[in-house]
C-alpha cells in the first residue's frame, strides 16, 4: 500500500474542511435541550446527537438513543470469568498437580467460591469499562464536533444540540433555519 | 413525589434546605477547576511545606523495607507465639480503610442517595491509596517480595507447582488483587468526563496534551453518557457485593483457623462493619481538613458531614454488638479454651488496647446520638481520629491477644514492636498522606459532573432565589 498523505488518510476517514459534520447549537439549560431534541426530532431527523456536561435525564428517549447493549457484553465476560476460574481450580488442583493438603478434596465448589467469585467480578469490571469505551468509539484523537466554537463549554455549563450531516433529512441552510426555530443559540455549520 | 411535597410546602423547604450551594454549573466548575489549574509554582507555600514533611516520612518507608529486605523478616517484632503482629494489623486496618471509598462510591449509588457526589471522588481516591499501603505488609512479610509473583497462578519453571487454592491466604491474594484494579477503573471511569472538563479550559499545550491523552477524547455525547451510566451502574453493582466480600474473605484468614479467638463465624459481618466504621471515620478526617483548606463548605455541607456521622454510629454501634456477642458466644459455647481467650483479652496482659478499642469505638461514638454533637467540627474531627485509633487496636487485639497465649503456658509470650515495626507503620501513613495529597493539588477532587446532575435536579426543586442566595 502506497504511503498515504494527510489529505487522503481524512478523505478516507470522511474529515476534512470541506467536509461538513453537523449543524449545531446550544443551550444553557438541560430542559431546554430535551424539548428541543423532541422538537427537532419530530421534524424528521433520525441522526441527532447531544454533547452535556453531565448525563441529562430524558434526553435518550427525546432524540431516540437506544438503551446501551453494554449489559449483554458484561454478563458474557463475566461467565467466562467464572469459567475460568473454575477451570483454572480444577485443572490445576486435580489433573496438573494433584496435592493432598489436610485429606481436603482436590476440588470442590465449596472452596473455589471466592475466588470464582472474584474473577468474576474482576473481568465484569473490565468488561464494562472497555466496553463502554470501545462503544463510545473512545478514545479517538479528533473528532469534527471540535470545530464548533462552543464545543469546549459542553464540558462545563452548555447543552449542545448536533444534527448530523448523514441524516437523509440534512440541507445545511434549512437544517440551520430549524434550529434557530427550537431556540438554539451559537447556530452553526461545522466542518471537520 | 417527596421531591414535589418538599417543592410545594415552604414548611418543608425550610427543613431540607438544598444539598450542594452553587450560582450555576459554571461557578461551580470554576470552584473545582482553579483548585488544580493554577500554576504549580505558586501552590502555597503551607502546601510544600506539608508534602515535604509527608514525603520524608515516606523516604523513611522506603529506607525501612531496604533494611527489612536486607537484613531480614526478623528486623520486626513478631516471633514465636506471635507470627502475626504489626504487619497484618496494619494490612486489615488499611484494607478496612479502604472500604468506606466503595461503599459511598457504589453502596449509596445504588441506593440513589445524591449526597454521595460531593465525596465519592476522594473517597475512592482513598481507597485506591489505602489499598497500596495494605499490600505493602503481607507483600514484605513474605520476605522476598521480588518472588510475589508465586502469590499468582502464572506458570514459571522455579516454583514448578500451582498455588494452594483451598487455603484462604490464597483467596485473599485474589480479593484484594481484584479490589485494588475494580477500585482503580471505577475511579478512573468517574474521573473521565471532569478530566475533559479540564482539557477543555487548559491553556497551555502541556496540560491540553496530558488532559487530552488522559481524557480519551471524551466529548459528552448523549451516546457516551447512555454507555457510560450503564457502565457505572455495572460496576456499582459488581462493586457492592465485592467489597463485602473483601473483608469476608480477609475475615476467613482468621476464621478458618482453629485458634481460640479467631475461629468464629461472626467475623465477616464484623469485620465488614468495622471496616465501613473506620473508613468513613477516615473520610471524616481528610475531608475536614480539605474543606477548610479548600473552602469547599458550599459543597461539602453539613448535611453531609452529618450523614456520614450516622453511618459511623450506625456501623460503631454494630461493631459493639460483636463485641458483645463474640463474648456471649465464648461463655456459651463452653469451651475452656475459647472463654480464656475472651477473658484475657479483656483483662489480660492486653487490657490496655483491649479497653483503648471498647473505648474508642463504641463508647465515644455514641456522643453522636445527639444532634448537636453530629454536627460539631471539633467533635468530629476528635472522634473520626480517635475511631481510626480505636480500629487499629481492634485488628492488633484480635491477632496480638488471641496468639500470645497459646495452649501450653510454655508457649507464652508478650508481644513487643521494634523501631521498624513503628517506622514501616508511620511510612505507610506518610505514603498514604503523599498520594492524598498530590491526588488533591492535580486531579478534581470533587465529582463535577456528577454534582452539576444534583445541580440541575435542585434548580429545577427551588426557586432561584434559594438557590443563588446561600
Amino acid at each position: 500500500m502506497p504511503p498515504m498523505d494527510i489529505e487522503q488518510i481524512k478523505d478516507k476517514l470522511g474529515l476534512g474542511e470541506d467536509k461538513i459534520y453537523a449543524v449545531m447549537g446550544e443551550f444553557s439549560d438541560p430542559h431546554d435541550l430535551v424539548h428541543a431534541g423532541r422538537k427537532i426530532r419530530e421534524m424528521g431527523y433520525t441522526k441527532i446527537d447531544a454533547m452535556t456536561p453531565f448525563p441529562v435525564h430524558g434526553i435518550d428517549a427525546a432524540i431516540g438513543i437506544p438503551y446501551s447493549k453494554l449489559g449483554w457484553i458484561v454478563i458474557s465476560v463475566a461467565l467466562c470469568g467464572s469459567a475460568t476460574a473454575l477451570l483454572l481450580q480444577w485443572w490445576c488442583g486435580t489433573q496438573n498437580y494433584p496435592l493432598v493438603i489436610g485429606g481436603k478434596p482436590l476440588f470442590d465448589f465449596s472452596f473455589s467460591i471466592p475466588i470464582t467469585f472474584e474473577l468474576t467480578v474482576l473481568f465484569s469490571a473490565f468488561a464494562s469499562v472497555i466496553g463502554m469505551f470501545a462503544l463510545n468509539g473512545l478514545p479517538r484523537l479528533y473528532h469534527p464536533s471540535q470545530n464548533y466554537r462552543m464545543a469546549h463549554r459542553a464540558s462545563d455549563d452548555r447543552f449542545i444540540l448536533v444534527v448530523e450531516a448523514d441524516d437523509p433529512k440534512f440541507n445545511p441552510q434549512i437544517t440551520v433555519e430549524h434550529m434557530k426555530s427550537i431556540g438554539a443559540g451559537t447556530v452553526e455549520v461545522v466542518v471537520g | 413525589m417527596a421531591d414535589i411535597a418538599i417543592r410545594q410546602d415552604p414548611q418543608l423547604l425550610a427543613t431540607n434546605p438544598p444539598l450542594v450551594r452553587s450560582d450555576g454549573y459554571h461557578d461551580l466548575t470554576e470552584q473545582i477547576s482553579t483548585i488544580i489549574e493554577g500554576d504549580v509554582f505558586k501552590t502555597p507555600r503551607k502546601y510544600w511545606i506539608t508534602l515535604s514533611i509527608t514525603g520524608s516520612i515516606v523516604l523513611m518507608l522506603g529506607a525501612m523495607l531496604t533494611y527489612l529486605v536486607s537484613t531480614g523478616i526478623g528486623v520486626w517484632g513478631n516471633n514465636r507465639p506471635i507470627g502475626w503482629a504489626w504487619d497484618i494489623t496494619n494490612f486489615v486496618f488499611w484494607i478496612g480503610i479502604g472500604h468506606a471509598g466503595t461503599l459511598i462510591s457504589a453502596i449509596l449509588f445504588l441506593f440513589r442517595q445524591k449526597w454521595r457526589t460531593s465525596i465519592n471522588r476522594s473517597a475512592e481516591a482513598m481507597t485506591l491509596f489505602a489499598v497500596a499501603c495494605a499490600g505493602i505488609f503481607p507483600l514484605f512479610h513474605t520476605g522476598r517480595p521480588w518472588r510475589a509473583y508465586w502469590l499468582f497462578p502464572i506458570p514459571n519453571t522455579d516454583l514448578n507447582m500451582w498455588q494452594n487454592f483451598r487455603s484462604p491466604l490464597i483467596w485473599d491474594v485474589f480479593a484484594v488483587s481484584t479490589y485494588g484494579t475494580v477500585s482503580a477503573l471505577f475511579w478512573f471511569t468517574g474521573l473521565v468526563p471532569d478530566l475533559a472538563t479540564i482539557r477543555d479550559r487548559a491553556t497551555t499545550k502541556v496540560k491540553q496534551w496530558i488532559f487530552g491523552f488522559l481524557s480519551l477524547g471524551w466529548r459528552g455525547s448523549a451516546r457516551h453518557w447512555s454507555h457510560y451510566e450503564v457502565a457505572y451502574l455495572i460496576l456499582a453493582g459488581i462493586s457492592t457485593p465485592l467489597v463485602l466480600s473483601v473483608h469476608s474473605i480477609v475475615s476467613f484468614d482468621f476464621a478458618t483457623s482453629v485458634i481460640p479467638g479467631w475461629h468464629t463465624t461472626i467475623f465477616p459481618p464484623y469485620f465488614v462493619a468495622g471496616a465501613i466504621f473506620s473508613g468513613f471515620a477516615c473520610v471524616m478526617t481528610l475531608l475536614l481538613i480539605a474543606r477548610w483548606a479548600l473552602n469547599l463548605q458550599n459543597l461539602i455541607t453539613m448535611k453531609h458531614l452529618e450523614n456520614m456521622n450516622k453511618i459511623i454510629l450506625v456501623t460503631g454501634s454494630i461493631v459493639g454488638y460483636a463485641y458483645c456477642t463474640e463474648f456471649f458466644i465464648a461463655w456459651y459455647s463452653g469451651d475452656v479454651y475459647e472463654r480464656f481467650a475472651f477473658v484475657n483479652r479483656a483483662f489480660g496482659p492486653y487490657a490496655w488496647a483491649a479497653w483503648t478499642m471498647y473505648s474508642c469505638n463504641v463508647f465515644i461514638p455514641q456522643l453522636y446520638w445527639f444532634k448537636s454533637m453530629r454536627t460539631s467540627i471539633p467533635v468530629m474531627f476528635v472522634i473520626s481520629i480517635t475511631t481510626n485509633i480505636g480500629m487499629w487496636f481492634e485488628r492488633f487485639v484480635i491477632i496480638v491477644t488471641s496468639l500470645h497465649r497459646d495452649f501450653l503456658p510454655s508457649s507464652w509470650g508478650y508481644f513487643k514492636p521494634t523501631w521498624v515495626d513503628i517506622c514501616t507503620f508511620i511510612g505507610t501513613i506518610g505514603l498514604f498522606l503523599t498520594l492524598f495529597l498530590l491526588f488533591a493539588r492535580f486531579l478534581p477532587m470533587i465529582a463535577m459532573s456528577e454534582v452539576k446532575g444534583v445541580l440541575a435536579k435542585e434548580k429545577q426543586l427551588f426557586a432561584k432565589e434559594t438557590v443563588s442566595h446561600q
